[in-house]
């Protein structure tokens, strides 16, 4: 009974995968069709390794503390939405999105004004960069003493992670710039300002979005990992640290499946705005 | 060696390598030391800022007035300071790493050893599944076209927030100790080396790998004398990113553990009992271990470099 789910299973993943094969051979004539293939492909990967997940944990008896089953979660995400959508509001639409607009903003405020001093850039890059490849998630408990159990901590460790990307990333963007362009709007006699907005900041842009999307997945990391530390009853880092200690494995998934879905659209999202701000740059162009 | 240097080099070339020295130190020490100056004149400043108002209330409450003199050093030598002053926590770690044995878990370095050992465990084994699974993508369509978007994606999703999740999971099927804190280490920086190395094995022109199949070159031959050597400056590349990061996945391994050993459970216990120059010292040392784990890759790297030649 039990076997014939797992060897179901089996069978769909290597029929997925003999499909695959077969779909990676192909060299399709129209560029419509190639682009179906290249998301068939992958979807058809998720799909097979979430069926033989299924298969697995129902087929060999796996039990539901060590790894719940897809349907079961999926399950609990349906059934508890009430929950769900007051830790996002808490720990996403609050503490992720206030951190990482003040830090963001004040990383590329920060490296417009001290791109003005070579002094200033010289020291301080070094040091970005290795404040950049520090733990800073370790400061999550001051922030947590510093500004209380509610959200504005959370913020504030967004804040302080999101911050030195952006820092770096600008001052690196705003030296982007050729020479070539930059005496031709010196020929122009364009000011400082002039040659800010209508050059360098235009050339910056795909470095300031890289770090804008890198960033787009600390800030939800440095949210979650500082609920650890100390939360209200509600939060998404805070829901994972007590229903873990309930042994409640799939309302943990189901946290990390929403996690996992706001990551990735707002990852998405940002990626559709820089395609359109910077559909100059060599890689998207035609 | 320098007084030979000295007899050998021609006065021309001595101003030069003179200046250039001086070069170096206006251009990259002065600044640097400048910031870290200020970083450290900015601390104390807060510290006394953000410490004041506890003295203030205690004056207050024992009905005296307390003036800026008396306040200064008091508020920088508090037990439990808002904020350490910097010496504070610099005492704190010389005092935590010297004055105790080693392998009390009283000393900090024996928490810094213990999350070294599963930094470095995880990063081993993340940067030799990264590589392989690198290898299979470039070398076969179907892997390629199958994992690479799900492991784009996959950056993006805050991986880091399923480490408790792991820790006790594998805690419930009895593997305790160094492995579950590794694994997550080990999870966390495959994929910056994954994508990495897709991106270095790929990154040999097509003329060269025309130019070896002209030889006749086998696929193995292709992939050691080619594709290796020219992916090596992005392998190292993302190492660095990796090693930081399993060092960040190791210190929030440590956090549900119930707080025994290493960083993460200093700093947990530090913030369970308001020992805030303990979670200074711990972050410090944190910090010093990166820095020193990223350096030594960077010693690898140009090791590397400089055997195969490639100029600094």
């Amino acid at each position: 009974m039990n076997s014939s789910v797992l060897l179901s299973a089996i069978a769909f993943w290597l029929v997925a995968w003999g499909i695959n094969l077969w779909l990676a051979r192909t060299r399709p004539a129209t560029p419509l069709f190639r682009g179906l293939i290249n998301l068939t492909i992958p979807v058809l990967f998720g799909a097979a390794i979430l069926v033989l997940w299924e298969g697995i944990t129902r087929g060999l008896g796996i039990p539901s503390i060590l790894l719940p089953p897809p349907s079961m979660i999926w399950e609990r995400i349906t059934t508890s939405t009430a929950i769900l959508w007051a830790d996002f509001q808490q720990t996403y639409l609050k503490a992720v999105l206030a951190g990482y607009v003040i830090g963001c903003g004040s990383g590329f405020l920060v490296a417009i004004l001290i791109d003005r001093s070579p002094f200033l850039k010289k020291g301080l890059l070094p040091v970005g960069n290795l404040v950049a490849a520090l733990p800073i998630i370790g400061v999550a408990p001051i922030m947590v003493m510093w500004f209380g159990f509610d959200w504005p901590s959370k913020a504030a460790v967004v804040v302080v992670m999101t911050f030195f990307p952006m820092l770096v990333n600008t001052v690196a963007g705003l030296s982007a710039a050729g020479h070539m362009e930059r005496d031709l709007m010196r020929t122009y006699a364009s000011g400082y300002w002039q040659e800010l907005f209508k050059l360098r900041l235009p050339a910056a842009m795909p470095f300031i979005f890289n770090a804008l999307k890198i960033n787009s997945t600390l800030a939800l990391i440095g949210a979650i990992v500082a609920e650890f530390f100390g939360t209200p009853i509600v939060g998404m880092g805070f829901r994972i640290s007590t229903e873990i200690g309930r042994m409640n494995v799939d309302m943990v998934w189901a946290e990390i499946f929403i996690a996992a879905l706001a990551g990735s659209l707002s990852y998405g999202l940002i990626a559709l705005v820089e395609r359109a701000v910077t559909f100059w740059h060599p890689s998207y162009r035609k | 060696m320098a007084a030979t240097n000295d007899t050998v080099l021609p006065i021309k070339e001595r101003s030069k390598a003179l200046s250039a020295a001086q070069g170096a130190f206006s251009d990259k020490v002065l600044p640097v030391a400048s910031i870290i100056l200020a970083i450290i004149i900015v601390w104390y400043a807060f510290a006394v800022y953000l410490n004041a108002p506890f003295e203030c209330d205690q004056a207050a409450r024992a009905e005296t007035t307390i003036g800026f003199a008396e306040l200064l050093p008091r508020t920088l030598a508090q037990n439990r300071p808002v904020l350490p002053a910097p010496h504070q926590v610099a005492e704190e770690l010389w005092k935590s790493t010297t004055e105790r044995r080693v392998t009390s878990p009283r000393n900090l370095l024996f928490h810094v050893w213990v999350t070294f050992s599963s930094t470095a465990l995880g990063f081993a084994i993340g940067t030799a599944l990264g590589i392989l699974l690198a290898v299979g993508i470039v070398h076969s369509r179907v892997l390629d076209k199958s994992m690479m978007p799900w492991i784009i994606t996959s950056q993006t999703i805050p991986i880091l927030a399923i480490a408790p999740m792991i820790i006790v999971v594998l805690n419930a099927i009895n593997i305790t100790g160094l492995m579950p804190k590794a694994l997550i280490s080990a999870y966390l920086s495959f994929f910056p080396v994954a994508v990495g190395m897709v991106k270095g094995l790929r990154s040999p022109d097509r003329l060269h790998l025309d130019l070896m199949r002209t030889y006749n070159a086998s696929g193995s031959q292709i992939f050691w004398k080619l594709r290796w050597p020219s992916s090596l400056p992005f392998l190292f590349a993302s190492m660095k990113v990796a090693v930081a990061i399993a060092l960040v996945g190791a210190i929030v391994g440590e956090l549900p553990t119930g707080a025994q050993a290493g960083l993460g459970a200093r700093l947990l216990a530090g913030s369970y009992y308001g020992q805030t120059i303990q979670i200074w010292s711990a972050l410090i040392a944190a910090a010093i271990l990166a820095a020193i784990l990223v350096m030594l890759i960077d010693i690898m790297a140009r090791a590397t470099n400089r055997r195969m030649g490639v100029k600094a």
